[in-house]
């Protein structure tokens, strides 16, 4: 199959951090990759620069195919790409269609705020997601941790998304909405959209994941499919940047004794 | 989905919920209208009935409006965590300019002098804020030092046309912008057309809801709604109309200045809450990381919110110095302090993010009326001015403890 994604060798510094170096991933349509690595290890950078939050400082980004270039979070969504930040990025005074609908408002046809039309959408993307969910009048802040984030994906399944990001997507869900986001991350699959998936929880991700890549330092460690390994040996990689055949992955031994 | 949702609001629980949710919005613009209410029966009292008649409350009326007219964009400043010290001082360069356009380039009393010199004081003022706007947006520098410098800039720019001369007499139609006012019968025209836009809104608001088949606020709210709009209407109509012309039977109806007012009231009504653009003030100020991710073009805003209080800054300029038929250098003096208070006093958060124009024409109408009632008394101005001062921080206790409170 066609790869949707291809990152090639990207690398991004901030000041005197290098914070990705030489990262590549690749995804195809219809695919979850999880996304690993130690708090630090550079994965929100590496994922940034295809959201169009971060610039890239080298490398190459192709999608089906082509080089594009992504220049700010615009770009990124008129390619399909929508992403679930860490932060959630939710404006925290505005309501939660406003927020949804945050920068593509769809407008009554004399150039106003659709208010109504906004709100049912609202209402029937969250139904998808938070069926019980009633605060559609109160701003973000007044909403749990998991309702927020609920906001955030919900956002990013209004618009047709062909590529979905999500930046530990389940931080602040319980048990049951966590199962919700599960379900759903596979219902997207099953409809060809194509998921980078950044978790710490190891269950989650060996659950769901066609694919695993770890980083550590900024750096690639390793990729395969989650048959070919397990939850010790990633927890390895993770921890250690050791690959499964005991040795070490480029650049990571060298960094570590700096 | 939808239709369960539509029922279940309908319920006695979200009812309860939907009511304390409105009541909490409410609340606060409750208590300045109390506010300022309880100011004007003091004022009435210790003043001896001056302060609520026609006569007064017509004057009250015009002193409020540049500051309200001002603080409508101010609010979307403040709300975007942005900041303008430079409106004073604006007001008397584009006022000059207008009276020097109108007296020196084109001929005085010229049929075309009085719009013209306008258009080039909405322009002028446009293009002021903008490039204001422009090197806070471009290149970060904080609104705080830009403005000050625009405080600072302005005035002296005015002083370059005429020297520090004050120009007077100013054309005699465009006197009427500050001036002026518009008799009996336009004032109820004025007031039923009022009327008539508020329950055409109503209406289609209620429609709209019904077409995508979901909640609807409970018609008797709507009813008790528009009858205290009519009720309020009625009240300041008579008002206005119940002051005579100097020796006549003829009330003077709504002046010009505040019908200005109302104007800019409700298109910046509209544009905070209807338009994509307040939608992004709020929100950038809500949040300026998301309203970057979202791909909103966050310097356009910031641009172009100091363009719109350029623009109001003009229309400011054009009702005072029309009102004293003159352009000294003098004016506005301390109006962007003033302006600034009207805002955070109508509950503009100098955090961010929160603030509404209603808010602010309240705020507005407070400042002004503490201001009148204390020259009703006799107050010096050095005692006006340390309340006024004491009442400004007062007012931002008060939003401290709020937003605590609701947290
Ligand atoms: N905007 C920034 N400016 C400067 N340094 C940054 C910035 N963003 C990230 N960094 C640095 O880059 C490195 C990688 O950070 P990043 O947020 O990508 O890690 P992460 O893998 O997402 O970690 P976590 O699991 O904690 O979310 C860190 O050292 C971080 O301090
Ligand atoms: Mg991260």
């Amino acid at each position: 199959m066609k790869p949707l994604v291809q990152m090639e060798n990207i690398y991004k510094r901030f000041g005197g951090i290098h914070a990705v170096e030489d990262m590549s991933l690749e995804l195809l349509p219809g695919e979850v990759v999880g996304l690993l690595g130690h708090n630090g290890a550079g994965k929100s950078t590496f994922i940034k620069m295809l959201s169009g939050a971060y610039q890239l400082d080298s490398g190459q980004i192709k999608i089906g195919g082509d080089v594009v270039n992504i220049t700010n979070p615009s770009s990124a969504k008129a390619f399909g790409i929508e992403t679930i930040y860490q932060t959630l990025a939710l404006a925290d005074n505005l309501d939660t269609a406003a927020n949804i609908f945050f920068g593509r408002e769809i407008l009554t046809k004399f150039g106003a705020l659709d208010e109504p039309a906004m709100e049912h959408a609202a209402i029937g993307v969250m139904g998808r997601l938070n069926p019980q969910f009633r605060k559609f009048k109160d701003p973000v802040s007044n909403l749990s941790g998991g309702q927020r984030q609920s906001v955030a994906i919900a956002r990013a399944l209004q618009f047709n998304a062909r590529i979905i990001i999500m930046d530990e997507p389940t931080a602040a869900l319980g048990p049951h909405e966590t199962q919700m986001v599960a379900d759903l991350i596979r219902a997207l699959k099953r409809e060809g959209i194509a998921i980078v998936m950044i978790s710490h929880d190891l269950h989650d991700v060996f659950d769901l994941a066609d694919r695993v890549s770890v980083m550590k330092n900024g750096r690639h460690v390793w990729t395969g499919t989650t048959e070919e390994t397990n939850k010790d040996e990633v927890l390895q990689m993770v921890i250690l940047g050791k690959l499964p055949d005991g040795s070490y992955a480029p650049g990571i031994l060298s960094e570590e004794n700096a | 989905m939808t239709d369960k949702s539509a029922k279940s609001e309908g319920g006695l629980d979200s009812k309860l919920k939907r009511a304390t949710v409105a009541a909490n919005i409410d609340t606060r613009l409750l208590a300045m209208i109390g506010a300022v209410a309880v100011i004007w029966l003091f004022f009435h009292i210790t003043s001896g009935g001056i302060f609520l008649s026609p006569r007064n409350l017509w004057n009250l009326s015009v002193q409020t409006s540049v500051t309200a007219i001002l603080a409508t964009g101010m609010v979307l400043i403040i709300v975007s965590r942005n900041i303008d010290l430079s409106t004073g001082s604006l007001l008397a360069f584009l006022g000059i300019l207008g009276a020097f356009v109108q007296t020196e380039i084109l001929p005085l009393e010229g049929a075309h002098s009085w719009w013209l010199s306008m258009v080039v004081m909405v322009v002028a003022g446009c293009l002021a804020g903008g490039l204001q706007g422009w090197m806070i947006a471009r290149f970060t520098i904080p609104a705080f030092v830009v403005t000050l410098g625009g405080l600072m800039f302005w005035r002296g720019a005015g002083w370059l046309f005429t020297s520090g001369r004050t120009v007077t007499p100013l054309d005699s139609t465009f006197k009427v912008i500050g001036a002026g006012s518009i008799g009996e019968t336009w004032s109820w025209v004025v007031g039923i057309i009022g009327f008539a836009v508020l329950v055409t809104l109503t209406l289609l608001n209620r429609r709209r809801r019904k077409a995508l088949d979901f909640g609807m606020r409970p018609v008797a709210l709507d009813v008790v709604i528009l009858a205290a709009a009519a009720v309020l209407i009625i009240a300041f109509v008579m008002t206005m109309n119940s002051y005579n012309f100097p020796r006549s039977e003829d009330g003077r109806g709504i002046p010009v200045p505040v019908l200005i007012l109302i104007v800019v009231a409700c298109v910046m009504i509209y544009v905070a809450n209807m338009t994509r653009f307040g939608r992004y003030i709020y929100g950038y100020g809500g949040n300026p990381e998301a309203a970057e991710l979202a791909g909103v073009n966050t310097r356009a805003v910031v641009i172009a919110s100091f363009a719109l209080i350029g623009g109001l800054t003009a229309l400011g300029a054009m009702i005072s110095t029309a009102r004293l038929n003159a352009a000294p250098l003098s004016i506005g003096q301390l109006l962007e302090l003033q302006v600034i208070a009207a805002a955070v006093i109508g509950g503009t958060s100098l955090t961010g993010g929160v603030g509404t124009i209603i808010g602010a024409l309240i705020g507005a109408l407070l400042m002004q009326s503490l201001q009148n009632g204390m020259v009703l008394l006799g107050v010096q101005s050095a005692p006006q001015q340390m309340i006024m001062a004491c009442v400004l921080i007062f007012a931002v206790w008060f939003d401290v403890i709020y937003q605590k409170r609701r947290k």
